[in-house]
């Protein structure tokens, strides 16, 4: 991934709002960008994360590689908000919702396209990345 | 071992926009405890001042507070773990009882919501998950918890009617809390008619009569060691157990969604170290922020047995005539939520239970209360076991 030396704020692009610029998991954005969803396993025990992290808390190592997240999800839980809070009232109604992988789960949205209807807890889906209508980039929910 | 006292417990009146400001709010618990207590400023060792941030403009309240209420030049100490910060304030304020350092101590809540927006208020509470990975989607207090109710609904079967037997049961003691917010009877048909404001979608499954509302208020509890507590009060409250536990802040984090395991933990130290059970709690105040909170509370706390939480409301046990009366003075669902004043109000009505003090809410001759206080989504819990 490009090396950026200086203010790095590639994470300002993450969701309708971001409140962090500077992260040391700011290549995550690089992969959103080309249509990838990557969590960090550490290299030194093996751990997985997601969401991704640089540090790994059970062995103290900070050596992680990116791998790529693939095939379906568990839907464990969704809420479909009508109201937003400050800075997310243009996008009501989204659900908002957890997929579970096994090794790790995601939380995240559901697609906009994804019939309300057709929506129940326990169903298989996959994390697509997705580009928001102001040029943000986030990931969502279609069913697998 | 020398045993710990609360000795006064004093709240504001919970309102939606308080006219005045942070200090005047903090004043009111405060001077209600103290008469209580019947102290004067020079008895309090140490105070301790409970909120979450960037609700009001000041920063560092502690230092603020411990001059307007006359309490230079002792130590002041801030404390916040979101919604439970003042019980989080009761464990530190122990512990420096316990430990010598002081011999009375006043554990100080406040929250004044009411300067910012709604919207900009969820965006703050929002903001007390994960900000980099989850409040970017648009998170919000009432989203996450309907999330569980969901999940909780999948798993065992609870219905919507169950959780609006929890408001109704809430606006039943609301209407006798003149310290409430909402003190309006609610009925099953409120939340059931769409037509109704209390049956309007927030996030789904939760409605509007779900969820509690935001509030301004504050909240003081008065912590002293065992020869104060004797020589100052016909009727201290002793501290019997506390437990205090945490999770992950990102759902990704957790496994278990019908139920909060920070609270589960805290109750199972708090009841070790009381050397008590659920069975021997004769009334309780639980963190009901939403009606499924309280559902989950029942369970967490062993009251009643996972998935089986809805048997004892449709039961009425947790009414003030029940084995195991919740929440008689119409919990956070009524009486609003003040987030850092929340914990401190809880203990005061299990307080003034155990002195038999509690007028028309009052539990038959209860010797032991228990309060359960969760801060964010449960990524905090604090479970409190008071005995007289």
């Amino acid at each position: 991934m490009a090396e950026k030396k200086e203010s790095d704020e590639r994470f300002k692009k993450f969701g309708t709002v971001s409140f962090t610029s500077l992260t040391k998991t700011n290549d995550f954005i690089d992969y959103l960008e080309n249509g990838k969803i990557d969590g960090t396993r550490c290299k030194e025990c093996g751990r997985v994360f997601f969401p991704p992290r640089a540090d790994c808390f059970q062995c103290l190592a900070s050596h992680m590689e990116w791998f790529e997240v693939t095939g379906s999800g568990k839907l464990v839980s969704f809420s479909k908000l009508e109201y937003g809070p400050a800075g997310f009232q243009e996008d009501v109604p989204y659900s908002i919702a957890l997929l579970d992988y096994g090794q790790f789960k995601i939380f995240g949205r559901i697609g906009k396209d994804v019939p309300e209807t057709d929506i129940a807890v326990g169903m298989p889906m996959k994390t697509v990345a997705n580009r928001l209508p102001n040029g943000q980039l986030n990931y969502v929910f279609v069913k697998a | 071992m020398s045993r710990v006292a609360i000795i006064g417990v004093g709240q504001s009146e919970f309102v939606r926009a308080y006219p005045g400001s942070v200090r005047e709010l903090a004043f009111e618990g405060f001077k209600d405890a103290m008469r209580d207590a019947r102290l004067s400023a020079k008895d309090i060792g140490a105070s301790v001042v409970c909120s979450a941030p960037e609700y009001d403009k000041q920063r560092s309240p502690a230092g603020v507070f411990a001059e307007y209420l006359g309490l230079n030049p002792q130590p002041t100490f801030y404390v916040e773990s979101l919604c439970s910060s003042s019980s989080m304030g009761l464990r530190l304020a122990y512990s420096l009882v316990k430990s010598g350092l002081h011999d009375v101590v006043a554990v100080i809540g406040f929250q004044k919501m009411s300067e910012i927006s709604s919207a900009d208020s969820q965006e703050r509470m929002g903001r007390g998950a994960d900000i980099q990975w989850e409040s970017p989607f648009g998170t919000m207090m009432p989203a996450y918890y309907a999330m569980y109710a969901r999940a909780h609904m999948a798993a065992y079967g609870t219905s919507l009617e169950d959780l609006a037997l929890i408001r109704v049961k809430a606006a039943t003691y609301g209407q006798l809390n003149d310290k409430a917010v909402y003190r309006k009877p609610v009925t099953l048909e409120n939340l059931s008619n769409p037509a109704d404001r209390m049956a309007g979608p927030v996030a789904s499954p939760l409605r509007v009569g779900d969820c509690c509302a935001n509030a301004d208020g504050s909240s003081c509890v008065i912590v002293a060691s065992e020869e104060k507590a004797k020589a100052f009060c016909k009727k201290p409250v002793w501290i019997l157990g506390l437990g205090a536990a945490t999770t992950s802040v990102n759902l990704a984090g957790r496994s278990l969604f019908t139920g909060l395991t920070a609270a589960q933990e805290a109750g199972r130290q708090a009841y070790q170290m009381a050397g008590l059970g659920p069975k021997e709690i004769d009334v309780a105040e639980v963190h009901d922020c939403f009606t499924i909170a309280e559902m989950m509370a029942y369970e967490d706390l062993g009251f009643a047995k996972p998935g089986e939480g809805r048997d004892l409301i449709r039961a009425k046990a947790t009414y003030k005539e029940g084995s195991i009366p919740v929440n008689v003075d119409g919990g956070l669902l009524s009486k609003g939520h003040p987030i850092g004043a929340t914990g401190g109000s809880q203990i005061r009505t299990i307080v003034l239970q155990l002195r038999e003090e509690a007028g028309a809410i009052q539990v038959k001759s209860p010797e032991i209360g228990l309060v359960h206080n969760i801060g964010g989504v449960g990524l905090y819990g604090n479970v409190s076991i008071l005995g007289r």
